[in-house]
Parts: structure tokens; sequence; C-alpha cells
């Protein structure tokens, strides 16, 4: 459904990513892994439309998306989360996912003002998948609480809710794992396959955590310096020289 | 400790001096062509040196003041007080606006004439400060040029009324709309830009609106402004002595009491009152809207909001406008109320005090503005003796609330959403 | 031959401003530089160096003294002392206790603060317009007797000689000396050069006072060369000189001193084959223009968003 064809960032004189080319089947769950500073945020960047990358193709179920506005591309169905979690800390954990569900603002004006039948039911239904989603990573208790005073962990999985509230058909995680600890890491891991064996939810998914990385992936791309290293099954990966040099044996 | 502080005062003492004595100082007098340099005041002179010394003072035990202060919230009696719930605070909050409005309700006929002018002054002034207050209260946009669209609301109703022989209440909502409109076309290509240059374009749209207005002669007048702008009518009653147009009636004829000048002045208030509370209403209903939280998701961090479909420029674009909207509401009154309107009621000082009242109030807080709103037309109408300090008040308060309170005097506390079906 | 004329008059006119407003820009794309915000009062520090240059002036001539180059120099020594000590205390009370806050907080502390020093002067002074001698008078004339004459007066060519002088001074000091290197490193990383011990408040401070100063200088040359003063003076001045800093790329300074001379060139060409009631249009239109296409103006470098 996601297809990169020799995608290329360069900032000024920085090549910071170089011809990477991947692609993401639906009902599968693919890793973009590399050393730090390879490029895999840059190339979320792009995917997501937060930069027009400088060379390349991206389609998204048969449509080219590259340069495409951010928020459109997000309206598309591929809805990402931040390296470092991005809440709306001010306001309560259910606002947050309430807000991931006002796309069509303009039309509902008038309705909201004058409160009509229609707009009192969307709200409600708007509630209950917040409620939902909730319920589904363990915040329902935390729901009425402000998100900026949720521990890290909890933020993390509110992020996730976040994303699933606007019923994406794909997902992309920015180390979802960094900053947890290990029974965290085992939650995310069902958390993630239980996304994409019950509700349908591809994922592509830039992690260090190995151990996550390796069992829950399909595939996994590795880049290093900007260029694409190996892809494979993750057995294959494991055995890759090159990757073993680059970035295994760094660790 | 003192010893080592004691160069530092002497060079602030030495600065304080530097840029208030030339300018205090001295008075340039303009005779003519000629300029003559006359000494100031003694008075003048020894406040200086005063200011001087209370700096040096300052600065030099500024360790041992500081701490003095840090410990006078002690003696505050609210201060160790829990934080009132959230639910209460709402509840108190629309009692506290309920019994303003009714306050403002019976207000003109208690009071005199003049008092009832200055009070409909007040509702225009909260009209506006609601309306900026969405724009950057609650979508953090910092528009320095809202003058403008309170201009086009003023305008609209002047033109129409001069060429076309509309009346105040089908004035009204064009002026709005076209107000709103603007806000539209002149913000669709600016909201993109950082928060900063979106405050020097928007300036810069007031002072070319100004400028259009001051040289569009044969349309506005130029500076000469444009006057005779009808009153408002009561379903078709006029209020002057006379009746002006054909086919209406007048107000104290209808009724069979006497004429009184009074009359216009309190409907005036009344219309102006209505359409205060309304828009007060309306921007309490949005902040609860999807469009309210989706402001508020952009203002506390646009990155997130645009990754999850929200678009930047319609969100903002629909602050922009609907503040807008709110500034053409309160032109068309305010050109009712004068009679009279030139580019001179529209310049940047009128934003800015516009913009301090939201800043004093408190960004967002719809109480918090309209008080501000209140004390900041009032007070220098009470102390008329300070009111030429007033703007050097107005600038000083801003920069102590940037630096002390920044979030105003009674700062916003969201309304949540709550969920209820919690088992 | 007479459109010719014209035109260079136009020209001349349009360098002559625009070097004075490139002095001020000096001052809004030093400090946007290194603490990215904007001096919103910036053109109020330079109303009160061109008050104080009236002050000065105006004094001398009741002492008796009128030496011109005397009075000149000792008119533009107060004006700039004046004038740092003002930039030096606006940055000390109205923005380091605010900086490093939301974005729109320090600038709605500066827009206090210009507010407050336009009724400051305003009070002290009187709202009128005050006369600012000619002090420097006289010109030369090209063209034939008929038709249209073109002039350089002697006033214009020292606005020149002073922008040039200044910007040599600057450019020197920015690069060759200690507190020079200091700004171009707190430009470059403020929380690095920090950590190096470089100290970032002194550096920040010294930005202000060198702007203050250089915007001095302006108040003093476009005062004698507009021939009154007003505490409302600084206002739209300020607003160009910010719009010449955005035009050459804010945060360059070579790019303050480009976009001074086109914004000056500009408008004078405006009141001059237009009307002179629209040139404040063309700028603000100008201003308008280049940051929604060109927000890094002419030598400013790009600005990559961080996520």
């Amino acid at each position: 459904m996601l297809e990169v064809q020799n995608l290329s960032m360069r900032f000024g004189g920085l090549l910071a990513v170089d011809q990477v080319s991947l692609d993401v089947q639906e009902h599968e769950i693919v890793s973009i892994i590399g050393p730090n500073g390879a490029g895999k945020t840059t190339v979320f960047n792009c995917l997501s439309g937060f930069y027009r990358p400088t060379g390349g193709k991206i389609l998204f179920e048969d449509k080219e998306i590259q340069g495409k506005p951010d928020y459109r591309i997000s309206r598309l169905g591929l809805v990402r989360t931040f390296q470092h979690v991005r809440l709306f800390n001010q306001m309560t954990v259910v606002e947050n996912l309430l807000v991931a569900q006002h796309r069509h603002l303009n039309t509902n004006l008038i309705a909201g003002l004058l409160k009509t039948p229609d707009y009192r039911d969307r709200e409600r239904k708007s509630l209950d998948r917040a409620a939902y989603w909730l319920d589904r990573v363990g915040l329902l208790d935390l729901a009425n609480r402000e998100a900026g005073n949720l521990a890290y962990g909890q933020q993390r999985r509110l992020e996730i809710a976040r994303c699933m509230v606007t019923e994406p058909k794909l997902l992309m995680l920015d180390e979802p794992a960094a900053g947890l600890n290990p029974a965290e890491t085992r939650d995310l891991n069902q958390l993630i396959i239980s996304l994409k064996e019950d509700y349908n939810v591809s994922v592509v998914l830039i992690e260090h955590d190995m151990s996550l990385v390796m069992d829950i992936s399909d595939r996994i791309n590795v880049i290093s310096q900007g260029r694409p290293l190996a892809s494979g099954t993750p057995e294959e990966v494991r055995q890759n020289e090159d990757v073993i040099k680059a970035y295994l044996g760094e660790a | 400790m003192v010893a080592q502080n004691f160069g530092h005062a002497l060079f602030c003492a030495m600065i304080t001096l530097i840029i208030s004595f030339p300018i205090l100082g001295f008075n340039l007098e303009a005779q003519g062509i000629n300029v003559t340099l006359t000494g100031a005041k003694t008075t003048t002179i020894i406040g200086v040196v005063l200011a001087s010394i209370i700096v040096f003072g300052f600065q030099l035990f500024r360790d041992a003041i500081m701490g003095a202060l840090g410990t006078l919230p002690r003696f505050n009696p609210l201060a160790g007080r829990e934080p009132m719930e959230p639910s209460r605070r709402v509840k108190l909050e629309s009692r506290i606006i309920t019994v303003l409005v009714v306050l403002f309700l019976f207000w003109p006929f208690m009071v005199s004439r003049g008092s009832v002018d200055l009070a409909t002054l007040v509702l225009i002034y909260i009209m506006l400060a609601l309306g900026l207050n969405v724009v950057v209260g609650l979508a953090g946009l910092l528009d320095l040029g809202y003058e403008a669209f309170y201009a086009v609301g003023a305008y609209t109703f002047a033109l129409l009324s001069r060429y076309f022989d509309i009346s105040f209440w089908l004035a009204l909502p064009i002026g709005a709309l076209l107000a709103a409109l603007f806000g539209l076309v002149l913000g669709f290509p600016v909201l993109r830009l950082r928060g900063d240059y979106l405050a020097i374009v928007t300036l810069g749209f007031g002072e070319i609106i100004r400028i259009l207005l001051n040289n569009w002669t044969n349309v506005t007048g130029g500076p000469n402004g444009i006057g005779g702008i009808p009153d408002p009518t009561l379903f078709g009653m006029e209020f002057g002595r006379r009746v002006k147009e054909e086919g209406n009636t007048s107000f104290h004829e209808t009724f069979g009491i006497a004429y009184s000048g009074e009359h216009k002045v309190i409907f005036l208030y009344l219309i102006a009152l209505v359409l205060a509370v309304i828009t007060a209403m309306v921007i309490r209903r949005l902040m609860r809207m999807p469009v309210g939280r989706a402001w508020e998701a952009l203002r506390e961090d646009e990155i997130a909001a645009r990754s999850l479909g929200l678009s930047r420029t319609a969100v903002k674009l629909s602050a922009f406008t609907i503040g807008a909207f709110f500034a053409g509401f309160a032109g068309t009154v305010f050109a009712s109320k004068q009679g009279f309107i030139s580019p001179e009621s529209f310049v940047f000082l009128e934003s800015a005090i516009i913009l301090a009242i939201v800043v004093l109030g408190g960004m967002g807080s719809q109480l918090g503005v309209i008080l501000a709103a209140i004390a900041v037309t009032i007070l220098p109408e009470l102390a008329r003796e300070f009111s030429e300090y007033r703007m050097l008040i107005f600038g000083a308060a801003m920069v102590l609330m940037m630096v002390w309170r920044p979030q105003g005097l009674l700062p916003m506390r969201r309304i949540h959403i709550k969920l209820n079906r919690l088992e | 031959m007479q459109d010719l004329l014209y035109f260079s008059q136009q020209l001349i006119n349009g360098l002559t401003i625009g070097s004075a407003y490139a002095l001020i820009a000096i001052g809004y794309t030093m400090v946007y530089g290194i603490i990215g915000m904007i001096n919103f009062a910036h053109g109020e520090i330079y109303m009160i160096g061109a008050y104080t240059a009236l002050i000065a002036i105006t004094g001398l001539a009741t002492l008796g003294i009128a030496w011109l180059p005397a009075v000149l120099i000792v008119a533009l020594i107060c004006a700039m002392i004046v004038s740092s000590a003002m930039g030096w205390a606006v940055e000390r009370t109205a923005y380091r206790p605010v900086r490093g806050r939301h974005r729109l907080i320090p600038l709605i502390s500066a827009i206090g603060m210009s507010i407050f020093l336009q009724n400051y002067v305003h009070l002290a002074q009187g709202s009128r317009n005050i006369g600012f001698p000619a002090l420097v008078e006289g010109g030369l004339q090209f063209g034939s007797g008929e038709g249209f004459q073109m002039s350089l007066s002697y006033m214009q060519i020292t606005i020149f000689i002073t922008t040039v002088i200044c910007m040599t001074a600057l450019s020197l000091f920015i690069s060759r000396s200690r507190i020079g290197r200091a700004c171009r490193a707190v430009s470059q990383d403020l929380g690095m050069a920090n950590l190096l011990g470089i100290d970032t408040n002194r550096i920040i401070s010294a930005t202000f006072v060198i702007g203050a100063a250089l915007a001095a200088v302006a108040g003093l040359l476009l005062g004698m060369y507009y021939g009154s003063v007003d505490p409302l003076f600084g206002f739209i001045a300020g607003l160009k000189a910010f719009t010449a800093a955005v035009l050459g790329g804010i945060g360059s300074i070579p790019g303050a001193m480009l976009g001074g001379l086109i914004l000056g060139v500009a408008e004078s060409l405006t009141s001059g084959y237009l009307s002179g009631e629209y040139k404040d249009v063309v700028s603000f239109g100008l201003l308008i223009l280049i940051l929604l296409f060109k927000p890094t103006g002419l030598l400013g470098k790009p600005e990559v968003e961080k996520i």
C-alpha cells in the first residue's frame, strides 16, 4: 500500500537521505533501523509531508503523495507519532483524542452554534470512539487528567491512541519504545501486534530496541548514513554481514 | 554582597540619569521657526535625581529586597488556599457575568447621559476585546492590525447609509460580514507566517487600510471623514425630534411621551449591550466546539495538530475571520454612536489599546477581558488629571504583565470536556 | 535628458533615505540574529536619539557655540550616549526577564515598551512636531538653466559619508574585536556559547547598545534631513527599517544595508512617479510580499523547521 522509490532529501550541502526505497504491504509491520543520524526520522518527515523531498517518489495506495501538505497526507490515512512525544499538554486526555477527530471544522460551525441533533450525535460518537481507545490502551481511568501530567509511558500510549481515533490505514511510529521499561515495552509489543491483527492497520516502525524490532517486524529495512544498507526478514537482516558491521557491531 | 553590587548599582543609577535627564530636564519650545531650550521645573529635576537614587538603592540592596518580596505572599490570605474546583469556578464565572449583565441593564436608567455614552463605549470595547481574544488568546495569533476590521465595519455602515440609504439594522450584518470577508482575504496568504512575522504583517495591513481611507478622498472623504450617519430605529420608529424618513414614526410620539434626547442614547446603549452579550455567548460556545479545541491544539503544538489532519490555514483562518466579524459588529455600532467617523479613529494605537485589554485581562479568559475592558475605559475618565498618562501607563502595564504575570490578572481556565462514563 | 535627470534625482533621494534606514535596520537585524526577537521599541530609540540631538544642538546654540563640526559631533555623541543607555535599559527591564518564554510574550512586552517610550517623550516634550535646524545647507546643482534641475545637497552627501563610515566601523568591529567575535558565536548557538564561557548576557546587552547607537546616528541625520521631529517620528521609520532588515534577510548585516537601500529607492520612486501618499503603502506591500514569497530575504539563511 505504501511504496517509496529512490527517496532523497538534501539540506543545503548535506544529503540526509539518499535513494532510499522501501515498501509496505497491507497487514504488515515494517521496521526501519539504523545507527543514530542515519536519516530515519528524515524519511518519516518526508513520508508524512513535513518535508518536501528533493527527489524520488512516494506512492500511497497507488497515488503520488510526495510534496503534499502534511494534513492532507494524514487525512488519507497515513498518520504518525513523534520521537519526542507531542501531546497537547494542557488539554485533558480525552480532549486530545477529540481534537484528532476534528478534520471537518467548517461544515459544522453553524450546526455547532445551534446545537443541532446531527451535531450532538457526531459529538457523542467522537466521545464514544475516544472512550473506546482509552480503554484499549488502558488510560480510561485517566481520561479527565491533563495530558501533560501523565507518566511517560502513558503519554506514549496516548499518542498512539490519538492516532488510532483518526482510523488510519498506515501508522508510522517513531521510536515508540524509547524511554519505556521492559514491562511497558512488552505491552507496547502486544499493542502493535493487536493493531495489525485486530484493526487491520499496517505499521512502519523506527526503533532502536532490537528485541522489539526482531519480535514483531515482518520485514526490516536498514539505513546507514542516509543510504539503504539491507532489507529483508528479521532473520535475513540478523545474518547480513554489512548490517552486523555497520550497526549491530557498533552497539 | 552589598559591596559587590556597588559598581553595578552606580552604573544603573548613571543610566537612569542619562535616559531621563536630557529628555525630562530640558523643554524644547518652538516659537515660529526658532526653537529654544528652557530648563524644566525644579520638581522634575528633583524627580529625576530621586529616581536615580531609588534605582541606586534598589540595585545596592537588590538581594535583600527581592528576598523580602519573596516572603510577601505569606501575608496574602488567598495564597495558601486550594485552587478552586474547575466546575465551581466556571459556575462562579457565569454568575459574575450574569450579575454584570443585570447591572449593565439597569445602568442607563440610573445615571446621566454622559455616563450612558461612556458605557456604550465600554460595550464596544468589550466586543472588540472579546473578538481579539479569539485571535490572540485562543488561537495564539498576534494580530496588530485589528483596528482595520473595526474600520471596515464602521466605514461599511457610513458608506452604505450615505450612498444607498441603508439602515443600521441592515448595515449591521453587512458590516460584520464584510469585515469577516476582509479577514478571510487578508488572512489567507499571511497565516502561514511565523508568529512575530504575522504580527508585523497585520500591522502593515492595518496601516495600509488606514492610508487608503485617508487618500481615497472622493469616496471616504479622506481625513475629513464621513458625517451624518443615521441613528438606529426601533421597528421603524426614529429617535429624533422630527422624523427624517418618510413612513417612519417617531418614538416619543408613538408612546405619547415627551421628546428626550436621552431615549436615543439609551436605545443605542441597549443595542450595544445585546450585541455584546451575543458576542460573549457565541464565543463561549465556539470555545467548546471542535473549532475551539482545534484553535487550542494548534496553539499548543502546531506540528502535532497538523500530523492529525488539522489544516493549519483553515483553523487559523477561522479564528482570524471570526475575530474580524466581531470587530465589524463593533465598528457598525461605533459609527452609529458617533454619527461621524474618520481615519483618525482607526490608528494603530486603537489596536494597541484593545491588545492591552486582552493582555491585562488574561489571554483567553472572557471574564478577565470584560473586566479589563471596563477598567481600561472607565479609569481614565474617573481620574481625569491622569488621563494624559493613560497610554504611558498602558505601555508600562503591558511590559510588567509580560514580566510578572503573562497569563493576565484573571488567567484563563479551560472549560474541560469531561468523560462522565467512568465505570 | 530631462527624464534621466528626474530619475537620477529620485535615485539620489532614495539612496539617502535608504542609507539611513539601513542604519536603523542594523539594530533590528543584530537583535533578531542573536535572540530571535523583534525589538519593537527600536524605532522609539531612534526617535529619542533625534530628540537628544536636537536638545544638544539647541543647547549649544543657546550657549553661543556655532562652529558646525563641533556642534555636529557634540550632538552626535550626546544622541549616541542617551540612545545606547536607553537600549541597554530597555533590554534589561523589558526583554531579559521574558527571554526564552513563548514567542509572543517578548513581542508584547516590546510593544508595551514602544508605547511607553512614545508617551514618555510625548509627555516630556509635547506632541507637536518641533523644527530641526538645517545645519548643513547648500548643495550641488546639475542640469541646464531651464527645465528640471537635479540637486545633490551637502546634507545628502553627509548622510552617505556618515553611513559608510558607520557601516565600515561596524564590519571591522564585528570581524576583528573580541566582542564582535563573541557576537557571531552567540548568534550561531547561544547555548553553546554560554557553555564555552562567553558571557552571553553581556553580548546581548552589547548588541542592543550597538544597535541603539547606530539608530541615534540615523536620528540626528534624518532629523536634519526632514527638518522636524515629533514623538511618532520613530514609529513609521522603525517599521520601514524592519522591512529593510527583512528584505535583506533578517540576521544578516550586509542584508540590512542592501535592504535599506532598495527600500529607500522603491519609496522615492513611488513618491516621484506616483504620489507621496502611497509610499508607505508600497513599503508595507513590499514587506508583505517578501514575507510571503521569500521570508529568508535576499541574503538570509534558510531556516529548517525542526521536528
